[in-house]
């Protein structure tokens, strides 16, 4: 499950069909996530205690908990979360899985790849992040990966495209 | 992608290859010339097809608002009407030859271009290598014009693709050119190859076909429920506009699904030719069909309930970008695998299915015992349903991606779902697997789908 951030280790190319070698997420983007939480909820936090705390009175403020706890039970959650996020190279697939209570695991065949997208938002482009959207014929292939480093996302992407025109299959 | 298509908006480098667009030569003749695409233009009927429009609009608002509608009309008096009538239909006289006029069609070597719009131009080229199907339809109405809808299946076409209307003829002419050009045949021959000789697989009766739908749920669940419910309102509101609004869709629905569905799939012929399968039926509106080979990327072979006694399937496939989706209404189940024998070159439908472990009554009681999953060496087969049975085959050379998925209850109980996902956006689903032979499948089937695509057939089937 833990795996720690090896950038390089994806690289090799030949990969025999034995172990998949797992590449985890950039701690980047659990920064981020665990910075707009306690943002968003810590604004929360401190809105509803002060309007409820000076109109209705003290007792009533009590109910800026509420978000104080949804942020203390988050904080956890998006770190397990984002350690189960973590793909794989293979020789001749793609590996994506994710997901602590629901997991999902995805192949996707380089020959079966249409296109590559490499996304940031303005958000994502502060915290220095890119995510990486596979698409093949099939809407249904869901296969992203979320804040990478802009190199990484563009190495992947760069050997993603190589990869899926040499073993090109349509339909 | 698949469909290459290019919207502009001037005219652009396709108007100018074009040999003199504005001498177009007269619909239905063909003009073999070497030199260049022949730009081609629609049945000189087709500006008809859209001269119902203002009337369907103004019965439209007078449908929708019936005592405004006839207030106004109270007020009116004969002869504005009549001129107002008269403006809307020379109007939409003018928008459908217009429309006509500046819609043209031509087949090259590697395309079919439709060139439409009279202020935002349009221009489609389709690509004949990545065509999924062509259909030719003839609604009612224009089978007795004599003329016929040709359209091209191609990921991401739309319904403005389509050739409407053409000349029967014409449009049997067209399509055997089509088939020729995306098989590969020589250019120069592609127009004398002509019709592909059709070999005939299975008809469906149709005394089997009306005690088939008589035998289905879903003409007695509609038909109960146009029955049953419109009194019940009756009673609790005592208004008749309500019970109009719900008795008409509901009839509708009962009709569609009884005597619709027989005038639809009736005369059912599936027939097999080199440029790939023929599908023929219809009663009043007459739909051919074809597939070409090595373009279904999923097969279905469902099992109702009442069916089962009489031993009767209906068969269904996706193809990429089509829209049809039944290959067989009703058949006896060995006629069925029969045909799905041709469809699926070197497929045999696998007769015992592995169930889930028993276990998997924990997961989903008692519906469990009707999952069940064969991996032979050419499709992925998935079962499920009890009552009414459903079996769903993917070829290996057909799956896009592969998904295992597993949530806590099942991990607690060691069970996972795998997912197969098909180019004509239809995923199949082999549910409640064991855990461990779950993880094998996922890997094996990205194995078997590489190597499947390998020994596929060619886009281009007769190159």
């Amino acid at each position: 499950m833990e795996t720690g951030t090896s950038e390089n280790a994806g690289q090799t190319a030949g990969q025999a069909a034995g172990e998949p070698v797992w590449i985890g997420l950039p701690p980047g983007l659990l920064r981020m996530r665990r910075l707009l939480l306690v943002v968003w909820l810590g604004l929360l936090t401190v809105g509803t205690g002060l309007l409820l705390g000076l109109l209705a009175g003290p007792g009533w403020a009590a109910f800026a908990l509420l978000p104080l706890a949804v942020l203390l039970w988050g904080w956890p959650m998006l770190g397990r979360n984002w350690r189960s996020w973590r793909y794989a190279e293979r020789a001749d697939d793609l590996l994506i899985s994710r997901g602590v209570l629901w997991q999902e695991e995805t192949v996707v065949p380089y020959g079966r790849m249409q296109l590559v997208e490499v996304t940031s938002g303005p958000v994502e482009r502060h915290f220095g992040l890119s995510s990486v959207q596979l698409h093949t014929a099939a809407a249904a292939t869901d296969a992203r990966i979320p804040g990478l480093d802009p190199a990484e996302a563009e190495r992947l992407r760069d050997r993603l495209t190589e990869l899926g025109e040499a073993r090109s299959a349509g339909l | 992608m698949e469909a290459v298509k290019d919207v502009r908006d001037e005219p652009g480098p396709v108007a100018e290859e074009a040999s003199a667009p504005e001498a177009a030569p007269v619909p239905g003749e063909v003009s073999e010339v070497a030199a260049g695409p022949t730009e081609r233009r629609l049945h000189p009927v087709t500006p008809l097809r859209r001269a119902w429009a203002p009337v369907a609009v103004i019965a439209g608002w007078a449908v929708h608002d019936p005592d405004q509608a006839q207030r106004q009309l109270t007020r009116l008096t004969t002869m504005t009407l009549t001129a107002v009538l008269v403006a809307a239909v020379l109007g939409a006289a003018l928008y459908g030859f217009l429309s006509w006029w500046f819609t043209h069609f031509a087949v090259t070597d590697t395309e079919l271009r439709i060139r439409t719009g009279l202020v935002f131009r349009r221009t489609a080229h389709i690509r004949l290598e990545r065509l999924q199907a062509v259909d030719v339809t003839q609604p009612l109405l224009a089978r007795v014009a004599g003329v016929a809808k040709l359209k091209l299946d191609v990921v991401g076409t739309d319904k403005k693709d389509e050739l409407a209307y053409l000349g029967q003829e014409e449009a049997r002419v067209l399509r055997a050119e089509l088939l020729a050009r995306a098989a590969g045949f020589a250019p120069e021959t592609a127009h004398e190859v002509g019709e592909a000789p059709v070999q005939r697989l299975l008809h469906v009766p149709a005394g089997v076909l009306a005690v088939s739908l008589v035998l289905t749920g879903a003409t007695w669940g509609t038909l109960a429920a146009a029955l049953v419910v419109p009194p019940l309102l009756w009673f609790a509101t005592h208004s008749v506009w309500t019970v109009l609004a719900t008795a008409l869709p509901l009839l509708g629905a009962a009709g569609a699904s009884s005597v619709g569905r027989f005038v639809g799939e009736y005369d059912w012929t599936v027939g097999e030719s080199p440029d790939g399968l023929r599908i023929d039926h219809g009663l009043l509106d007459r739909t051919h069909e074809t597939v070409p080979p090595g373009r279904v990327q999923t097969v279905r072979i469902v099992e109702p309930l009442l069916w089962r006694r009489r031993g009767w399937v209906r068969v269904e496939l996706d193809v990429a970008g089509s829209s049809n989706s039944v290959l067989v209404p009703v058949a006896p189940r060995e006629v069925a695998d029969a045909v799905i024998a041709r469809v699926l070159p070197g497929v045999t439908v696998p007769t015992s299915l592995a169930r889930p472990p028993r276990r998997a009554g924990w997961c989903v009681p008692f519906w469990w015992r009707g999952y069940g999953l064969a991996v032979t060496d050419t499709v992925f087969v998935a079962r499920h349903g009890l009552l009414r049975r459903s079996i769903a085959l993917v070829p290996h050379a057909k799956v896009q991606s592969v998904r295992l998925e597993q949530g806590p209850w099942q991990r607690h109980k060691g069970l996972a779902d795998v997912r197969v996902d098909t180019g004509a956006n239809k995923t199949v689903t082999a549910r409640l697997r064991d855990a461990t032979e779950a993880a094998e499948l996922l890997y094996g089937q990205a194995d078997r789908s590489r190597t499947g695509r390998r020994e596929a057939r060619p886009d281009r089937w007769m190159a």
